[in-house]
């Protein structure tokens, strides 16, 4: 081990408050460690990818055969509005936010995050939101039933369901703010000397810039809402004609927020994908200026694209025009990162424990989900398309082919750093393998749905739907199933895996949290470490390994 | 449409039919439903065009990665080669993608053009979304009918295994089609009483929000004779998945007739203004508008149920007169405005409200609900 | 940024456990569900309403009160003080997108929605006969009738009261600097004087609104987007005017020196950009 591991591992004594230990409990309601806070979120998130699986899995169950077999239309439609509202703001965003906070400062060289305390708060607001969006099921009326994106007048009709939810959304909103203001500030401020922007690892590029697009667009959501709520119970007329306003408004401002909300969810799992091909190619990255180029433009253009949405409200066609162009645009940007992974592997040495697995899954199903994006910009085709299973099939590959899958090979590839126990790696592979093969037979299925005009959000559907829909939820169920594994294996490795990992344990990882030893010490980075130096350890590391 | 466009077109379309062979040859419900205006083949073909080009992509990148893959092993011994930088292939991996961009973005934008164009249309159809159905005026001709799910409801609900047979056209049929003639420029308007439904028809190519407060427009020109059908798409309710948009394409001269039957009809229907409506009449008539546009949301057992308030005993229906009218008149939150019906409607609803289901509290005549009308204005 | 400028704390101040959060999530979410309630008559909403206030404030003196210690023990060093400058900067951004939120609705209306709904071709006026396009809105079956805001009198008044108010603020913030104490002392006094006034007079003015001019939030698109860009803002000044206070108090203890304030720099910034938003206010709502 290095001598900055040392650094590390000495009992810091100038700041007593350290030592202040809190046991059971009130370690972690009174948190203020970026790892147990990152802990806090990374199993927050995990419990509502459950429990909007579950609510996926109902969906699935009654598209299985046409007819109503299990729910009533009203309850159908909750669950798709509660499924897309938690996958979204409660599963993906909380997992890629604790992972910020498990790893940031751990590869920055920093203490702790900038805002240790707001921390605790950023985190403790989602149980709460998640709690007003659950109890909403259950007040008379039911829950929100009107799709995730809540567009009036609709949403104006629903009863106390959506203005739990919209409660729910503003503080999620506040949680994604204050989370997002932390990390901005721990990167721009708690780097360790020597950590330059452009030597930062590209994980912590593209959390930075996510929390950008975060902090800029959540406000815009929690405004929209707030309209909503008054046009509901104050009288105003934001998004009915009949005082001049427009329930179109509610779609530019709604989708304002949305799309750069798309890429909140994609982008962090860029990051993940560029940290975990160079490990398992034993090569840098190949064009890691190039990768922050496009990650900043992706973030700028998604400002701008809004309007591929709402092809079909009637805009006129120069708008169309625009949001054509710009939309297509973003293939550009993303592509050079699907190139530049591709090139990290040419000519690597490459092997395929299950990080790599999932991330090379990733990169070939979110090129294909990129490519279904494509074709919905489109104007023309998107006619079709619009408001079709197509769209369904196109975001749940770029969001569970993408950001889930990501999210999976992540926890695979930092786990070891976390519990210091290695997984399983055969049943780690099978989760991949399970996985990747239900995927498929899920979603494929529901591009032919959609080319053939099956509307979303419908609980039943003509005839000619009935194959590739029971297909679709034979595939759910199974993929569902494969998700059980993936819990097996993290409490496996929590127990003692299948023996105790080394600080580095992947040959070709050279990023800081390799570093410390493994399970990480609970307060890392006290003093900042010197970059240069810890390089050198680790360039030294790897030689004395060799020999 | 210019010379060079068609071209674009044709070479596209013929890329495309190479493209799909294997596809149609699966079976019609892989892809498109089959085009019936040119609109449709248009974008069918654009969209084979596309996925031409992104098979390929995709084809040429997957292979590099997937030779590195199985070449470039460790297990084969592979050794790293540590290079991670060339200006000149990120240049060129940037711009080649641009260029196909603006290849794909070419032909799409004046198929856009021709999408957005309404102009000379031969006749116009207002299509106006209500939960949970259709309305159409026949702006032209002067009539109008409501347009409604027909597949009846014993088939839909299998809840404990029960229900009917589904029949051929399960969920896509309609007890009033909307019917138009072949070749005919038909622009289509569209706006909803409630809540934004969407007006489609994939075999014309055409999809159009329906937003209450807002008329859209959109046009069609069928090409084939034949029924074509499609689905309200969307969500507008519990019901959204039973309002689906049926249009019958016929011959001018049928057309002709079918107008002039409709016209007919429509006249019998109308309620005659200088009438002097007794009780009874005012209450039956009342039912039938009542079931027509009310029931949806406030049941016809006048019960409502979660964010529909209860007809029955309910303080405004038991209440004054006025404000009866004035709710009904001019609608409050989601409750919409239905002063698009006629006075005579109005009232028979407003009194059929007022005496039904143990309500007695008295009648609304014509009269006073165009007096009401005249006083909101 | 620390790493370009070389500031590095020997030791960076990271708080201890702190029960602070969670009884601010434990607020917040009573003051959701009782929203929520509340708003749909259960009265049960009220009372979780009054608890999630109480235990909000309990909260705020708690957690502020844990931040002036820790600043006043010399705690935070330069590193800590550049954290919270940016974290004050991106909280403010995030103001900023709040309001852009509401401006681009109004824009939205006036440019796009209430032309469209007024036009004179053959289909709107299918739905709306008698609509006549304009701003403030003449017309809308729903909306009784109103008058507008006149931008002369009361809302000039307000701006130049604003506008003194940044000004008596730096000359404080000068005060400081310049170990002048009871310049600073009488310059926040009479930023949080000004501050007050403007919230009576913005009181007083809704009043003559609601009564008088009989516009409503329910006046169409106009009374929407008067009352929640005016009533956001208002709420900041408020937010502000207490944040002031406090600052005031901490001065009469003798907290701040001109090496270390932040405390009263992140008040002033947040009292200068509610200020910005009230001229573009001015403009946009009231003026144009
Ligand atoms: C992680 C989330 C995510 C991501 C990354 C994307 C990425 C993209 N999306 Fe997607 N999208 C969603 C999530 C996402 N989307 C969601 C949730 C919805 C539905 C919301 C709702 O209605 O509920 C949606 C809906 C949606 C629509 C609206 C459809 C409709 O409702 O009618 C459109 C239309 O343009 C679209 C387009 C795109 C495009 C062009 C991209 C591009 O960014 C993709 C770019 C990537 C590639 C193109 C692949 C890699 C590139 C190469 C290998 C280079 C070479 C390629 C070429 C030169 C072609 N998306
Ligand atoms: C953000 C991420 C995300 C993720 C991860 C998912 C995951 C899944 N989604 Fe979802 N989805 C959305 C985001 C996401 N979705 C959004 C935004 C919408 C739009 C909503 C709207 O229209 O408003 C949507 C809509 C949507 C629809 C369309 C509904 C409609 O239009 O009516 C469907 C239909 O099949 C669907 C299915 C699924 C399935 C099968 C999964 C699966 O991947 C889920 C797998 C997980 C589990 C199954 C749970 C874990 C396992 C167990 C609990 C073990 C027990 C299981 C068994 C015993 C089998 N989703
Ligand atoms: C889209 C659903 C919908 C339809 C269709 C509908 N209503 Fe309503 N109605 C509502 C809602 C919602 C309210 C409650 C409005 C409010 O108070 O916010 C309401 C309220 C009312 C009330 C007042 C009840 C009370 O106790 O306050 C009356 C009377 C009424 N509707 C009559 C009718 C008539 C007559 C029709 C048909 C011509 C009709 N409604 C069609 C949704 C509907
Ligand atoms: Cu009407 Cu969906
Ligand atoms: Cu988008």
């Amino acid at each position: 081990m290095s001598t900055v591991i040392k650094a590390a591992d000495t009992v810091d004594t100038h700041g007593g408050h350290h030592a202040e230990h809190h046991a059971g409990w009130a370690r972690w309601l009174y948190a203020t460690n970026h790892k147990d806070i990152g802990t806090l979120y990374l199993w927050f998130a995990f419990a509502m990818f459950i429990t909007g699986g579950v609510m996926a899995l109902g969906i699935r169950a009654e598209l299985f055969q046409p007819g109503l077999q299990f729910w009533q239309p009203e309850f159908f439609n909750q669950l798709t509005t509660l499924h897309g509202i938690i996958m979204v703001f409660g599963a993906i965003m909380p997992a890629f936010t604790g992972l910020a906070n498990w790893m940031l400062p751990l590869m920055l060289g920093a203490p702790d995050m900038a805002f240790a305390r707001m921390n605790n708060w950023s985190f403790w607001l989602l149980p709460p939101a998640a709690a007003l969006l659950l109890i909403s099921l259950f007040v008379p009326g039911g829950a929100a039933a009107g799709g995730w994106t809540l567009y009036p007048p609709l949403s104006a009709q629903a009863g106390m369901g959506m203005d739990l939810a919209i409660f729910s959304i503003h503080l999620l909103g506040l949680s994604s703010i204050m989370g997002s203001i932390n990390i901005i500030t721990t990167i721009l401020n708690m780097r360790a000397p020597g950590m330059t922007l452009l030597k930062m690892p590209l994980f912590a590029w593209t959390s930075l810039v996510t929390a950008y697009l975060l902090i800029a667009v959540a406000p815009v959501l929690a405004g929209a809402v707030t309209m909503l709520l008054t046009d509901r119970h104050f009288g105003t007329h934001f998004f009915n004609a009949a005082g001049g306003g427009d329930p179109v408004l509610f779609q530019h401002i709604f989708w304002f927020f949305g799309h750069p909300e798309v890429y909140i969810m994609a982008l962090p799992a860029f990051g993940i994908v560029s940290q975990i091909i160079p490990t398992f190619a034993r090569k840098p990255l190949f064009g890691y200026v190039s990768m922050v180029y496009a990650t900043c433009s992706i973030a700028i253009l998604s400002f701008m694209v809004w309007g591929h949405h709402m092809f079909s409200v009637g805009m006129p066609a120069t708008a169309q025009l625009f949001f054509m162009f710009l939309t297509m645009l973003i293939a550009v940007p993303t592509g050079v990162k699907v190139f530049n992974w591709i090139a990290t592997m040419w000519q690597g040495s490459l092997t395929f424990e299950t990080p790599m697995l999932f991330a090379i899954g990733f990169v070939c199903l979110f090129t294909v989900g990129g490519f279904s994006g494509l074709v919905l910009s489109i104007a023309p085709v998107d006619t079709q398309m619009h408001d079709t299973y197509y769209v369904v099939a196109h975001f749940h590959y770029v969001l569970v082919a993408g950001a889930l899958f990501s999210l999976f090979a992540a926890v695979y590839y930092w786990l070891p750093k976390w519990t210091g126990f290695m997984y399983h790696e055969g049943r780690g592979k099978l989760h991949f393998w399970w996985s990747m093969v239900w995927f498929n037979v899920t979603f494929f299925p529901m591009h032919f749905l959609g080319l053939a005009g099956m509307p979303r959000r419908i609980p039943d559907y003509a005839l000619q739907f009935t194959d590739f829909n029971t297909v679709a939820s034979v595939g759910a169920f199974c993929f569902g199933l494969g998700q059980l594994l993936f819990f097996y294996n993290v409490i496996h490795t929590i127990r003692g895996g299948v023996g105790p990992a080394p600080a580095s344990p992947w040959e070709g990882g050279n990023t800081l949290e390799w570093e410390v030893a493994s399970p990480a010490p609970h307060h890392t980075w006290e003093s900042p470490p010197d970059i240069e130096t810890v390089r050198r350890g680790l360039i030294a590391q790897a030689v004395e390994e060799k020999a | 449409m210019n010379l060079s466009c068609r071209h674009h077109r044709n070479i596209c379309m013929a890329i495309a039919s190479v493209a799909t062979m294997p596809v149609m040859a699966a079976g019609e419900f892989w892809t498109f439903t089959p085009p019936a205006s040119q609109m449709a083949l248009n974008i069918e073909g654009l969209h084979s065009y596309l996925m031409v080009v992104i098979l390929a992509i995709f084809v040429l990148v997957f292979g590099f990665m997937f030779y590195a893959i199985l070449r470039h092993r460790k297990s084969l011994g592979h050794v790293a080669k540590p290079f991670h930088e060339n200006v000149t292939i990120e240049i060129l991996w940037t711009l080649i993608p641009a260029i196909i961009l603006l290849a794909m973005a070419w032909p799409a934008a004046s198929v856009v053009l021709a999408q957005r164009d309404t102009r000379g249309a031969a006749m116009t159809i207002k299509a106006t979304g209500f939960q949970w159905f259709w309305s159409y005026d026949y702006l032209d001709y002067g009539f109008g009918f409501k347009s409604k799910l027909a597949t009846p409801r014993a088939q839909i609900d299998n809840h404990h295994g029960e229900g009917q047979a589904k029949g051929e056209h399960y969920l896509l049929e309609v007890d009033h089609e909307v019917v138009v003639p072949v070749g005919q420029k038909i622009r289509i308007l569209t706006t909803a009483n409630d809540v934004i439904h969407s007006w489609g028809v994939p075999a014309f190519g055409v999809k159009q929000d329906a937003i209450p407060g807002f008329i859209r427009d959109t046009w069609f020109t069928a090409d084939k004779l034949g029924t074509f059908r499609g689905q309200c798409v969307e969500l507008c309710g519990k019901d959204h998945a039973f309002m689906p948009i049926v249009v019958k394409v016929v011959s001018q001269t049928d057309f002709k007739q079918w107008v002039a039957e409709q016209q007919a009809r429509a006249k019998a229907m109308q309620d005659d203004p200088n009438k002097t409506w007794t009780q009874p009449e005012l209450l039956a008539r009342g039912k039938q508008v009542y079931e027509a546009n009310c029931a949806a949301c406030h049941k016809a057992d006048g019960t409502g149920g979660g964010p529909f308030p209860s007809m029955v005993g309910s303080k405004l229906v038991t209440g004054d007169k006025a404000g009866h009218v004035q709710m009904v008149l001019n609608g409050k939150n989601a409750m919409p405005a239905w002063a698009s019906l006629s006075d005579v409607e109005i009232a028979a609803v407003i009194s059929y409200e007022r005496n039904s289901w143990g309500n007695q509290s008295g009648f609304v005549l014509p009269a006073e609900v165009r007096a009401a009308r005249g006083a909101s204005q | 940024m620390n790493v370009e400028n070389g500031i590095h704390d020997a030791h960076y101040y990271v708080p201890p456990p702190s029960r602070w959060p969670i009884v601010g999530s434990a607020a917040l979410f009573l003051l959701g569900l009782g929203a929520a309630l509340s708003i749909n008559q259960v009265v049960l909403g009220n009372w979780a309403l009054l608890a999630g206030f109480a235990i909000l404030f309990w909260m705020l003196t708690g957690w502020f009160g844990d931040v002036v210690r820790e600043s006043e023990a010399g705690q935070y060093g330069q590193q800590v003080d550049y954290s919270f400058r940016w974290g004050m900067s991106w909280f403010i951004f995030s103001e900023v997108m709040f309001f852009a939120a509401f401006f681009g609705a109004l824009f939205y209306t006036r440019v796009i929605s209430v032309p469209e709904l007024g036009l004179a071709g053959d289909t709107q006026r299918l739905l709306w006969p008698a609509f006549q396009a304009g701003w403030p809105l003449e017309t809308g079956p729903k909306a009784a009738d109103y008058a507008a805001m006149h931008p002369l009198g009361l809302p000039a008044i307000n701006t130049a009261l604003l506008l003194t108010s940044g000004a008596t603020l730096t000359w404080a913030h000068w005060g400081l600097l310049q170990q002048k104490r009871r310049v600073l002392s009488r310059g926040l006094a009479a930023t949080i004087a000004l501050g007050v006034l403007f919230l009576g007079l913005q009181a007083y003015e809704y009043h003559h609104a609601w009564t008088a001019l009989n516009l409503t939030l329910a006046s169409g698109a106009y009374g929407a987007t008067f009352y929640l860009l005016t009533g956001f803002h208002g709420m900041h000044v408020l937010v502000g005017t207490l944040i002031l206070i406090t600052m005031w108090l901490r001065v009469q203890r003798g907290h701040f020196t001109p090496m270390q304030h932040f405390g009263f720099e992140a008040a002033a910034w947040y009292w200068h950009f509610v200020d910005v938003v009230w001229l573009l206010l001015f403009v946009l709502v009231y003026c144009l």
